[in-house]
């Protein structure tokens, strides 16, 4: 079943998006990401033109990341003065975001540069995760209880200046890490597409010491501000968000979420990061494979601005 | 036309001896091309997968001769709207595939279907398409900076036009025209799924005994139906107010989808 997308000027079949759709808000729902760094690389295997697909991807990580939000929301567990903070940053991130893309895209180096990032930092992260899950699953094994360090451990971080209290986290950091975690963050969800919870979470928690009852509520409160802003600009400046895309996207997403919430239920910790990162890697894996592959064609054909045509 | 042919018909009348004379040794038989599209506006609707389009024609004056020999022959072309294109050329790069060269070339019509009565060689010589720029290898194809080397600019000609044929953009059918009677025919064209909107023009070239003798054309508009087209001129209109939207459509999934699928 064909449905045509108006932005993207192309037909896609109705029933991928939507199964695409379902299986990414299927594993969003079990691991609690929102799951644009998986969406933005299917749409891009499945032929969406890379820049269409981005813009999209962070169309549909709203729709994913709302409905977690409010239940933090509703509860109060956000920190609204970090998120803030991170918000600015990631605002500033995502608007030099928005430039280099273009700049990019012009001189034709947009997909090369997307997929590079993917890699790297999808290659990263998964074998981050890997490995420390691996090892805590080594651990439990062992019967030892897993070593957490200690709270009060203080790093080079705290000893940078313009210090600020953030009472909901029992906070007294500098802002510098804090606008600085923003901008990267920002500035990869408008390049990528993604949120950007996968490596917000880990720096809140590692880096920065926020506890972790805020710390979800707080990193989705600013991806889904952040997001919006990319959405908007990028439809502002490139016209590339493809709203049927997203809608389809989105629909299946939502659907799946519930499903991959109660299947994440009956996993435990450690078992979850494994998957996740194991899925983490084989999509950097696959986008690695087209970068060093040699492609059927050496040529490709774009508009003037680098757009499709 | 039918003035034309009216005033010559006067003007014979008039002066038969000359008259006849002037139409044996000049116009022993002026023969004409009409086309007529069915439709002058083709919608692309969500579920459109690519569709034919039907032209027809006729050849008039036709010489029952030559016509009984079936040495007329006509091409039909459906040629989309003309854009700037960049080609671009990926190298290896520690061990990475990147773009590095690229061209740019002008006014590459987006798409250029071609229908036929007969296989190209069988029509007429090569150097007549040549001439009148006629068929996918012949169009000619402007670089944007003609000082770049000849060599280079030939190279990535060829590319565009084998990506164009690759995505379906530039296609031909030998036999899509076909002849019903004497003088009517047909011209059966394919419009590609990622056919270009815009203003199409639908050409017909008549060539009697390998000799080109007339053209005409139509034009076409291709254009996104209803909801595509609003969508698409929202988009593009008021861009800000489209993001807007997208984000609140959004924001309203994900609150619907969690008010229906309650988990908490």
């Amino acid at each position: 079943m064909g449905i045509y997308l108006p932005i993207a000027e192309l037909s896609a079949n109705i029933l991928v998006l939507l199964a695409m759709g379902a299986a990414v808000g299927f594993l969003s729902g079990m691991f609690g990401v929102g799951g644009g760094f998986l969406i933005t690389p299917l749409l891009i295997f499945y032929n969406i033109p890379p820049a269409i697909a981005v813009a999209t991807g962070a169309n549909q990580v709203i729709a994913s990341s709302f409905s977690g939000a409010l239940a933090h929301f509703k509860r109060g567990t956000l920190d609204f003065k970090l998120g803030t903070m991170l918000l600015l940053g990631g605002i500033v991130g995502s608007t030099l975001g928005i430039y280099v893309f273009a700049l990019l895209r012009a001189i034709g180096q947009l997909d090369l540069f997307i997929s590079l990032l993917y890699v790297i930092l999808l290659g990263t992260v998964g074998a981050l995760m890997m490995v420390e899950s691996v090892n805590a699953i080594r651990k439990s094994k062992d019967g030892a209880a897993p070593a957490l360090k200690k709270s009060g451990q203080h790093n080079w971080i705290h000893r940078l200046p313009l210090k600020m209290r953030f009472r909901a986290s029992k906070l007294f950091v500098s802002v510098i890490p804090v606008l600085g975690l923003g901008a990267g963050i920002g500035f990869l969800s408008s390049i990528m597409g993604v949120g950007g919870g996968f490596i917000m979470v880990p720096a809140l928690i590692y880096l920065l010491k926020v506890p972790t009852n805020v710390v979800i509520g707080t990193s989705l409160f600013q991806i889904i501000f952040v997001s919006a802003y990319t959405t908007i600009v990028h439809s502002t400046t490139n016209q590339t968000v493809d709203i049927v895309l997203a809608f389809v996207l989105m629909v299946g997403g939502v659907a799946g979420a519930q499903y991959g919430a109660k299947a994440g239920q009956k996993l435990r910790g450690e078992q979850l990061r494994a998957l996740l990162a194991l899925l983490v890697l084989a999509v950097a894996l696959r986008l690695a494979f087209d970068l060093f592959v040699r492609p059927n064609t050496l040529y490709s054909l774009t508009g003037i601005d680098g757009g499709h045509l | 036309m039918r003035l034309a042919a009216i005033l010559a018909a006067a003007l014979v009348a008039a002066l038969p001896a000359f008259g006849a004379a002037l139409a044996q040794a000049q116009l022993p038989n002026p023969e004409n091309i009409q086309i007529g599209l069915s439709t002058d506006r083709v919608a692309i609707t969500a579920d459109f997968s690519g569709a034919d389009l039907t032209i027809f024609g006729a050849v008039e004056n036709a010489d029952p001769l030559i016509n009984r020999q079936g040495r007329y022959d006509v091409i039909v072309v459906l040629e989309g709207p003309a854009k700037p294109v960049v080609v671009r050329r990926k190298e290896r790069v520690l061990g990475m595939w990147i773009n590095l060269d690229s061209e740019t070339f002008e006014n590459v019509p987006s798409s250029y279907s071609v229908a036929t009565t007969r296989a190209f060689r069988d029509i007429a010589e090569p150097k007549n398409y040549k001439q009148l720029a006629l068929g996918a290898d012949n169009l000619y194809i402007q670089p944007a900076d003609t000082t770049d080397d000849p060599v280079t600019i030939a190279e990535f000609t060829a590319a565009l036009r084998e990506r164009k044929k690759a995505t379906g953009l530039y296609s031909e059918r030998i036999g899509g025209v076909q002849f019903l009677s004497a003088n009517l025919f047909r011209a059966a064209l394919s419009l590609a799924p990622n056919v270009p909107v815009g203003t199409h023009r639908a050409r017909a070239f008549l060539f009697r005994n390998g000799v080109f003798v007339k053209e005409t054309s139509a034009q076409l508009a291709i254009y996104k139906s209803g909801f595509e087209q609003t969508i698409y001129r929202f988009a593009n209109n008021h861009a800000f107010w489209f993001g807007v939207f997208a984000v609140g459509l959004a924001m309203l999934t994900g609150w619907l989808g969690r008010i229906i699928f309650r988990r908490d």
